[in-house]
């Protein structure tokens, strides 16, 4: 795993050259902090209470949208170009090659997130809000992201065209995010079953500032299963 | 140092080389001949652990390349065909990249990125955009990173492929200069650039191996055909003549010398004849045919030796499928 740094850090410096980051980070920013804005004034003036998490919930779809586009150059541009030659015939393993990326789209996120500080910020400067369940909220948005990115990274394997890797990303993504709507429609078990599977599902307990190890344990499930399926993804790509 | 055996690769219907076996002993600069789609870049990446052989064995630096693909890439320097380059990076930073994928210690790092750069006159340009270079410039970053590691073998794909004369002329020398401490194999489908830099040739055409040609002081010494198994040697003995004379004189004169073999009248104009006088190979008669030829009164115009080019051992070769397919 000793080449994951150097990955990381190539990664990280390609996504700062390009202006994706830049629209991503400034997009989410914006409407995050707009959808703030507008929704902590409507509350506080006819509701005489608020919390985040309306504003948690509208972020995570936001999410949607904006993180596939941090997922699609991962592998789709080394493809397109031929770089992927060079670092297939250097001695890196794929899954230090799909980690190191995964890491530095991680890492991206994270920023795009913390930008939104801000937010929890000023409702800390002028009044005393309860940490905790902003905390958490933030956790579980973080873990909802390492799923999406996960998943992103699979989808930007398979393809060398960065636009069909960030739709067919986000299409998946929202199928999955929507499945757990059928779960009223059907019968106990398979509804049961199919809002498990949802990804928005195990976020309302976040939004809501309640930590569930379940929870935790189904992002992280989620986010290795797609991590483990992109390595298998990429060695395969070298047998046709 | 590397060996291939019975390599073939099919892509469903298509089968892009069959049957492919050469080996490449330690130092030499190997030539990989052949025109395009002739499966010379299929082969190498099959070397290079780029795709898997449908069928056959390689093995280079003593690592198959099938059940050791991690140790052999550690070995290899490999240039792509289409030199794929992260353009965003500096050309500094990037050879730190490829520096560190490769293995390079830390220590070691920033001495070993120097003297690639000064290897590929590169000097100067450490902190330019990869994108901003030109294309001669971004070949000579691309065979810094196939050397940054100084591994034994390096494999190169058309490495003069779309560069100007100059810079043409320059990277030959460069990997002429790269034997002997590495052993090299390069593709290319230009016929005196392989006789210039390399020691000897392997022909490949439509997937499989022609023959092989080995070249001696940048000439044709022996042919080994891998369709009929002969082996020849390409002196041909031969030497060129225009004579001024009768050649009813000339023709008994010459083929009564015992070190000729044979003499052959191409043409004759004006009195002037040109013929071909084959003799024993390995040993040099044109001074003798000079003085039989002024002894005997008539003008000697022209004489040199004939010697086969790579262009007639290419030919002959690769001809030799298609009369027998």
């Amino acid at each position: 795993m000793k080449n994951v740094p150097a990955i990381f850090v190539r990664e990280m410096k390609a996504y700062f050259v390009s202006p994706i980051a830049y629209v991503v980070l400034v997009v989410f920013t914006l409407l995050t902090g707009y959808f703030f804005a507008a929704y902590f004034n409507w509350a506080t003036r006819y509701q005489g209470e608020a919390d985040m998490r309306v504003i948690f919930l509208n972020m995570s779809i936001t999410m949607l949208f904006v993180v596939p586009l941090m997922t699609m150059r991962l592998f789709a541009e080394e493809k397109r170009t031929g770089t992927i030659e060079i670092l297939m015939t250097s001695p890196v393993t794929d899954a230090e090659a799909v980690l190191g990326k995964f890491a530095a789209s991680l890492a991206l996120f994270t920023i795009m997130l913390a930008l939104t500080f801000v937010c929890p910020l000023f409702l800390i400067m002028y009044s005393t809000p309860d940490i905790a369940p902003m905390a958490i909220g933030y956790l579980g948005l973080f873990l909802l992201g390492a799923a999406f990115l996960a998943l992103g990274t699979v989808t930007s394997s398979i393809t060398r065209n960065q636009i069909v890797a960030a739709l067919i990303s986000f299409v998946a993504l929202l199928g999955l995010w929507v499945i757990g709507w059928m779960s009223g429609a059907v019968g106990s078990q398979i509804g049961k079953l199919l809002s498990f599977i949802s990804l928005v599902e195990h976020f309302e307990d976040f939004s809501k500032g309640i930590i569930d190890t379940k929870h935790i344990i189904y992002y992280v499930s989620f986010a290795s299963f797609f991590l483990f399926l992109a390595v298998k993804l990429v060695q395969s790509a070298k047998w046709k | 140092m590397i060996e291939a055996e019975n390599l073939t690769k099919r892509y469903g219907e298509f089968t892009a080389i069959e049957g492919v076996t050469f080996n490449v002993d330690e130092g030499e600069v190997v030539g990989f001949l052949g025109p395009n789609a002739a499966g010379k870049t299929t082969t190498m990446r099959i070397l290079t652990c780029f795709m898997p052989a449908t069928d056959g064995v390689a093995r280079v630096a003593g690592y198959d390349v099938f059940n050791s693909p991690l140790e052999v890439r550690k070995r290899i320097g490999y240039l792509p065909e289409n030199v794929p380059l992260y353009i965003e990076m500096t050309v500094r930073s990037y050879l730190n990249f490829m520096a560190k994928t490769k293995g390079v210690e830390r220590s070691a790092r920033r001495q070993r990125v120097g003297s690639a750069i000064e290897l590929c006159g590169l000097g100067g340009f450490q902190d330019r955009v990869i994108g901003k270079l030109s294309k001669g410039y971004r070949q000579r970053v691309g065979l810094a990173q196939a050397l940054i590691h100084d591994p034994p073998v390096l494999i190169l794909d058309e490495p003069t492929i779309g560069l100007d004369p100059r810079q043409i002329i320059e990277i030959r020398n460069m990997i002429k200069n790269l034997g002997g401490e590495h052993t090299v194999i390069l593709s290319t489908h230009i016929l005196p650039e392989a006789s210039m830099i390399c020691s000897r040739i392997i022909i490949i055409n439509e997937g499989r191996i022609a023959g092989t040609v080995t070249l001696k002081d940048g000439k044709v010494a022996v042919i080994e055909s891998s369709t009929s198994g002969m082996v020849n040697l390409a002196e041909s003995g031969k030497v060129y003549l225009r004579i001024q004379g009768s050649s009813e004189q000339v023709l008994p004169e010459l083929g009564s010398n015992q070190q000729i073999s044979s003499v052959q009248l191409e043409s004759e104009e004006d009195g002037v004849g040109t013929y071909v006088v084959a003799h024993e190979a390995a040993i040099d008669i044109r001074a003798e045919l000079a003085s039989v030829i002024v002894r005997n009164g008539w003008g000697l115009l022209e004489l040199r030796p004939v010697e086969m080019t790579l262009e007639e051992a290419f030919l002959e070769l690769t001809r030799e499928k298609v009369s027998m397919g």
